[in-house]
């Protein structure tokens, strides 16, 4: 049986997603486009319930990212015209707001010259019945030459309609593309004319022809066309600029937005004399004074119920009832029972159940936290975050929406780098994930509680507020530091957004994006997870002799022993707070019950007694310091590091972002503990003082240094 | 002859001309401001940037920094 393939295409916030869910449903499958970040959705139209479905054909549907044009600036606009041009789906359902005619008919323009059938879903009618304007679908169908469909997606109202009007469609032949003013179209001609031989499809031949028109970099490329064929061109586009009077791809832009003007014009009627409820929702929500502390108290919100309360309850429960006593008890005597041996039961007990159950108890804190950011994200909120915090946060290279997931790092790094996600341009959403985790999280505060305790008695007030500020402080040093090398390189995006009608999200499209996170991060992470905590049980549980031995023997100790010089120079070169800071690896709690077993304390917490005592003999006030923060700031858990993983969805990124994290928890640490030896200590200025000093040298030079990105003009058209 | 930058929350006015080339220029005419479009600026983020204004019929963000190649008059 044919399959037919509809590409689902509409600018951001036109409710695209919510279609996709509404036609899909469950069947949906989630990945990334080859080589990106950028989200990949395909699913199986939902047939049930209609007659004769037996004899229809599959239907899968594949969204798009929502995109404003066919630009090739942006790696969403670039993924989207390949799709269209090289895959060729057999229709396309354009996904217009009705209340926002003008700038979604210009995306439409565009899709008109792919040559390929097309059906408009001319959504958010429900809206625009409200606010009292009239679109008249019939004129729009006519001057566009495709069916126009009225749907209310968020109501599901139409939907189904527009599907199978899309279905039908694919027999029909694609609609005429716009026609430009003469000149430009003669220009466009002769154009075609040198294209003859290159491109066979005469659709796509005026499809090129536009790209090359507007000088579309990408285009060049693909069609690799000779050095006289280029000139040729360039001469015919020089001769229309000189007539018109600006350069080729303001002309065609304008000529599109004049086109669909009148177009709009013909088929709306604006009701002009009308406040939206959204602009009385701006009045109060982005006004001067009272943004910030909205915003504040908003965070306050989502951070207390999320991370502080609810969450915590469910995430404890989840550690400490589930995994902790049902299920670890259940299978400890179910595995005694049929008489395991002990070392396959601390394997399964400890090891697999330990270390996966300690990250899947994050899930239902995650997806809480996912509800509230799905949530403010479908409503229009995160667009306002964006725009009242871009000027703090775009000095550093990121988007005011980086905040987001800093806050939630505070409690958590795991949820707080999948927060990214919310976040549009890559590269700002890979600093974030790159800077995140320096907030330090929930599990990192017992290692601030035992230095504290332990090196600072009766004065340590100022110890965990320190470690927040330094943080703060390498997300800042991070961001200007990074922003300047080639792996940010190219043009900074342009933040030109949409600030998009507040309106109330559909509770489907929260579940299902809820569900959809949740999944990915217990499949994607979780193997990483299962495999890395195997391991680590096995590595701190084995000698090298491949039997069982105690901790202090095991092949993570001689691990733990090999790297001790390396930390030598920051101040703790013994060989326990080496392998401390190894099994942190597995989970940041694991640093004090590992001091504590090393230092022979059982049991110990971070605020035993014994164990401050023990911790207090082995360091200098320096030296501790040195150690906890480069506990704070180097490789996060395993859990975050599978994050990362998650949602750089590249191997080479992932080895960067902890690569960084590590080098610059080194040199931070370096620099404390050589200076504060010498400063606080008294101790003579050694060689180490002078590679801290060389250290801090080049650190100012990476902050200082010109921005080699900057030097790069404009005109090469980069897209990432 | 003066740039968006310059208007006055609550002022309308009407593009003449875009200065600056490459991802920028085209970004911001994809977002509908072309020459005689008219806009209005809405108001400014509470730490003093972006701007925002209508154009079109929706609100649209944009950095003053940015702002400065759209000539209005």
């Amino acid at each position: 049986m044919k399959k037919i393939k509809i590409a689902l295409v509409g600018n951001p916030n036109s409710g695209k997603t919510t279609l996709f869910n509404d036609l899909t449903g469950s069947n949906q499958y989630v990945g990334n486009w080859p080589g990106v970040t950028v989200e990949k959705k395909e699913g199986r139209l939902r047939m049930t319930g209609k007659p004769g479905r037996e004899k229809w054909p599959q239907v899968i549907i594949v969204d798009l990212p929502g995109i404003y044009s066919l630009s090739p600036y942006t790696m969403e606009e670039v993924i989207t015209r390949d799709f269209l041009v090289l895959e060729r789906p057999d229709v396309i359902l354009n996904i217009v707001d009705a209340s926002n005619l003008e700038r979604n008919l210009y995306l439409t323009s565009q899709l008109m010259e792919c040559g390929i059938p097309m059906v408009i879903a001319l959504n958010m009618m429900d809206v625009v019945k409200k606010s009292g304007d009239i679109v008249n679908p019939d004129r729009l169908s006519a001057a566009l030459g495709c069916p126009v469909v009225e749907t209310s997606a968020v109501k599901g109202d139409g939907s189904m309609q527009a599907a199978l009007a899309a279905v039908r469609q694919v027999k029909f032949s694609p609609p005429a593309p716009l026609k430009f003013g003469e000149t430009v179209e003669s220009t466009l001609g002769m154009i075609g004319h040198v294209l003859k031989n290159k491109v066979a499809n005469e659709v796509l031949k005026r499809w090129y022809s536009i790209k090359l028109f507007e000088r579309d970099e990408k285009v060049r490329e693909q069609l690799a066309l000779s050095q006289s064929d280029l000139d040729k061109i360039e001469n015919f586009i020089k001769v229309c600029e000189a007539e018109l009077d600006d350069d080729s791809e303001s002309i065609i832009t304008n000529e599109r937005y004049e086109r669909v003007t009148s177009i709009a014009a013909e088929s709306l009627q604006r009701n002009l004399n009308k406040l939206s409820a959204s602009d009385k929702i701006d009045r109060i929500v982005t006004n001067r004074w009272l943004a910030l502390p909205i915003f504040a108290a908003v965070m306050f919100i989502v951070y207390y119920i999320s991370v502080s309360s609810v969450g915590t309850i469910v995430t404890d429960w989840m550690n400490e009832t589930l995994f902790g006593s049902w299920i670890t008890g259940g299978v400890s005597s179910l595995l005694e029972s049929v008489g395991a041996a002990g070392w396959l039961q601390s394997l399964i007990v400890d090891g697999i159940i330990g270390g996966v159950g300690a990250v899947l108890g994050f899930v239902p804190q995650m997806m809480i936290l996912f509800f509230f950011l799905s949530f403010l994200e479908d409503c229009g909120y995160m667009a306002r975050v964006a725009f009242i915090m871009d000027r703090i946060f775009r000095k550093l290279g990121l988007s005011g929406k980086s905040f987001i997931p800093m806050l939630i790092s505070s409690g958590c790094g795991v949820p707080g780098i999948m927060a990214s996600r919310t976040i549009e341009s890559e590269k700002d959403r890979k600093m974030t994930i790159m800077v995140t985790t320096f907030i330090p999280c929930g599990a990192k505060l017992p290692i601030i509680a035992l230095i504290a305790g332990a090196m600072f008695p009766g004065s340590s007030w100022w110890v965990a507020p320190s470690m927040y500020f330094l943080g703060i402080l390498m997300v800042i040093l991070s961001g200007i530091i990074l922003k300047k090398t080639p792996l940010f390189s190219g043009e900074p995006s342009p933040f030109v957004m949409e600030l998009p009608q507040y309106h109330m999200p559909a509770a489907k499209n929260l579940f299902l994006h809820i569900w959809e996170r949740g999944r990915a991060f217990i499949v994607k992470a979780g193997t990483v997870i299962f495999v890395a905590s195997g391991l680590i049980w096995f590595l701190s549980n084995f000698g090298w002799n491949l039997r069982m031995v105690d901790q202090d023997e095991s092949i993570l100790a001689s691990i733990g022993h090999f790297i001790t010089p390396m930390f030598s120079p920051l101040g703790f070169g013994d060989w326990r707070a080496a392998v401390a800071t190894v099994t942190g690896l597995a989970a940041k709690e694991n640093v004090v019950s590992t001091l504590s077993v090393l230092l022979g304390v059982s049991e110990g917490a971070e605020s035993t007694p014994a164990l401050l005592a023990s911790v207090a003999g082995m360091f200098s006030m320096v030296s501790a310091y040195a150690f906890m923060v480069f506990n704070m700031l180097c490789a996060p858990c395993v859990a975050a590091i599978g994050a990362i993983h998650r949602e750089m969805g590249s191997v080479k990124w992932t080895l960067i972002a902890v690569g960084y994290q590590t080098a610059l928890a080194y040199i931070i640490s370096l620099l404390i503990y050589q200076f504060g030896r010498v400063l606080f200590l008294g101790h003579t200025v050694s060689a180490g003082t002078i590679a801290a000093i060389a250290a801090a040298l080049i650190l100012i030079w990476l902050v200082v240094r010109p921005d080699s990105n900057k030097k790069i003009k404009p005109p090469q058209k980069a897209t990432s | 002859m003066r740039s968006l930058r310059d208007m006055q929350c609550g002022k309308s006015a009407v593009v003449v001309r875009l200065a600056g080339e490459g991802a920028l220029k085209r970004r911001i005419m994809d977002m509908g401001i072309t020459k005689g479009t008219n806009i209005t600026v809405r108001k400014v983020a509470p730490l003093g940037d972006p701007l925002e204004v209508t154009v079109r019929g929706y609100e649209l963000t944009i950095r003053k920094a940015d702002a400065e190649n759209i000539i209005v008059e």
